[in-house]
């Protein structure tokens, strides 16, 4: 256990390490900072200031070293849009995309039930409302979702909000944007490991001695058929984080997703750096979580 | 005894089950739309005309047939973009994923069939590749290269190789421990000669089926980068950027974004359907992909 966790925590942080080149070499490539931060008219004086002050005038891995150590300790540099600390503008939009995230893992998680119910009553109006709830989920694209369900309950029956974040109301709409996808991931997978385990000779032995049907499935069968879907989990939150990007710009949400969105749509490097080097550490470290999780259930993974 | 109509009507139901005839009639349309779009679509794609701006739907109060879905703010009619919209989707999908399967597939040999460190290194790459949010990458990308089709199709190929390389490596591995590439060896063939003539045409059905059951998935990633603004830059209609010019008009003129996005649905759950029929009917085995 210790050996493998030594090996997943070196493994992710050279994951991080290799998104932090990717990102300071693209930034680089885009060509001198200068000359996004300074206006027109400014004099030859400041050009050097600034020159010294980033190390621009040093070699580029040392220029790299530079940057990766400003960014450890939480600077992350100027926003050249918003002209403040991206550190700051990160901070304060956190609480909504982390709140999101929680919901929309709350709503996924009725792939676990719906997929159980769909394999043990195979061939039902039940397995077929699941599997019709799993095939919409992965073919229709969640930004048309959003704005269909902003079409027909904010616009015609006037029922929720849209555009804003307030109370428990908002969070309805973005929440099924963002995770009928992910619900439907974890039901078609739990179906069809639920149906495998199903048929395995232990299942038949429990029920031939006598025990309840409800307790052999959750107890016995659920169990194990319970591996395959936690170890989707990781691929799963990835789809969560490139998802709130497009569900926080259809409903305006006040996140980091948008955040990123508008650094794209106005140039502003800096502040999608920051973003990024954000997005791949909570990701990296959700990677970490789950894997820890299934090593510990599960007795017969080994790495 | 059942009556000729229902036992009609059962057998149309078995056929229906048996053959993708639904994804395959869907993505006839799609691929006829793609190839030849002026001979379908009534209008240009670009063909602006002002007076019909906002025009809406045939069937609506006010709808003509020369506009059968409606056109949008600029006039333009809906469905000609749609269906010029499917070349884009198309091309963009058809390359992204050939580039993935011939990268993807050579990765997987490689890794599978040398084993050792070459493995270890080449498993760990991907492994690192896989915990990279790529839709963050993709934005980057698309700043520093700008929009482009290019840049695009760059960015797909991102996403498609990956699931090539993971299955074709995992094949590769069990297949090597057969007999016949050992008499192979024995006989010396050289290594590039097991890996072309030998263990290639072993793992070809796996990348079909990889293939058609990541086609879906890929369109849904181009119309998300096209819905942010990062797609193909305009006046080329791609059905994501069409659904996010019309959001800000769904009150009013709803059409201009919700029919594209059906267009999207339609395509990407023919695909799917397709890449389950194909899995079934040439490999069984793959049924957790």
């Amino acid at each position: 256990m210790v050996q493998f966790l030594f090996r997943r925590i070196v493994l992710l942080a050279a994951t991080f390490w290799v998104v932090s080149v990717l990102v300071f070499s693209l930034s680089r490539a885009v060509g001198d900072p200068r000359i996004m931060y300074l206006q027109q008219g400014s004099t030859q004086e400041m050009w050097d200031a600034w020159g010294r002050e980033f190390g621009l005038d040093r070699p580029l891995p040392i220029q790299y070293l530079v940057w990766a150590g400003k960014a450890l300790r939480g600077d992350l540099g100027i926003s050249l849009w918003e002209r403040r600390s991206v550190t700051e503008a990160i901070v304060e939009r956190l609480p909504a995309t982390v709140q999101l995230g929680l919901t929309t893992f709350l709503f996924s998680m009725i792939g676990l039930p719906l997929g159980v119910l769909s394999a043990v009553r195979r061939g039902s109006v039940w397995d077929y409302a699941g599997r019709t709830f799993a095939v919409l989920g992965q073919a229709l694209p969640p930004f048309w979702i959003g704005l269909i369900l902003i079409l027909i309950f904010s616009v015609e029956l006037e029922w929720l909000p849209a555009g804003k974040k307030e109370g428990l109301a908002s969070f309805v709409m973005p929440t099924i944007t963002l995770g009928w996808l992910s619900a439907a991931g974890i039901l078609r997978l739990v179906r069809s490991s639920m149906l495998d385990t199903l048929d395995e000779e232990y299942i038949k032995l429990a029920r031939a001695k006598g025990i309840s049907r409800q307790r052999v499935i959750w107890k016995h069968a659920f169990k194990n058929a319970f591996a395959a879907p936690l170890a989707f989990a990781g691929l799963l939150l990835g789809g969560l984080f490139t998802g709130a990007v497009v569900t926080e710009s259809v409903f305006g949400w006040p996140g980091i997703g948008r955040l990123a969105i508008q650094a794209v749509l106005q140039n502003d490097f800096p502040m999608l750096a920051g973003v990024i080097l954000l997005f791949t550490l909570l990701y990296v470290l959700a990677n970490l979580a789950v894997d820890v999780i299934h090593a510990s259930l599960d007795p017969r993974i080994r790495y | 005894m059942l009556s000729p109509a229902t036992s009609r009507w059962r057998t149309a139901v078995l056929v229906i089950r048996r053959w993708p005839i639904i994804p395959g009639f869907l993505l006839v349309v799609f691929f006829l739309s793609g190839a030849l779009p002026h001979l379908i679509a009534p209008h240009g794609p670009t063909d602006v005309e002002l007076r019909a701006r906002r025009a809406p739907p045939v069937w609506m109060e006010g709808g003509t047939w020369k506009y059968p879905l409606g056109a949008d703010l600029q006039g333009r009619d809906v469905l000609s973009r749609i269906v010029h919209g499917a070349r884009i989707s198309l091309v963009i999908s058809a390359s992204a994923i050939s580039i993935g399967l011939v990268f993807g597939t050579a990765y997987g040999l490689v890794s599978g069939y040398f084993g050792g460190w070459v493995d270890e290194t080449l498993m760990r790459i991907l492994e690192i590749f896989l915990a990279i949010p790529l839709i963050m990458v993709a934005l980057v990308i698309v700043i520093v290269f700008g929009q482009s089709f290019g840049t695009v199709i760059g960015i797909m190929v991102l996403f498609s190789w990956v699931p090539f390389a993971r299955q074709v490596r995992a094949e590769t591995l069990q297949i090597k421990a057969l007999d016949y590439v050992a008499l192979a060896k024995v006989a010396g063939a050289s290594t590039q000669r097991i890996l072309i003539r030998h263990i290639l045409p072993g793992v070809a059905n796996t990348t079909i089926v990889v293939a058609t059951l990541h086609v879906g998935s890929l369109i849904l990633a181009e119309s998300i980068l096209s819905f942010l603004g990062a797609g193909i830059p305009p006046p080329t209609p791609a059905w994501g950027a069409m659904v996010s010019d019309g959001r800000n008009y769904l009150g009013s003129s709803w059409w201009i974004a919700f029919f594209p996005g059906v267009a999207i649905f339609i395509t990407v759950i023919g695909f799917n359907f397709l890449g389950d029929w194909v899995r079934d009917a040439f490999d069984p085995r793959l049924r957790q992909l």
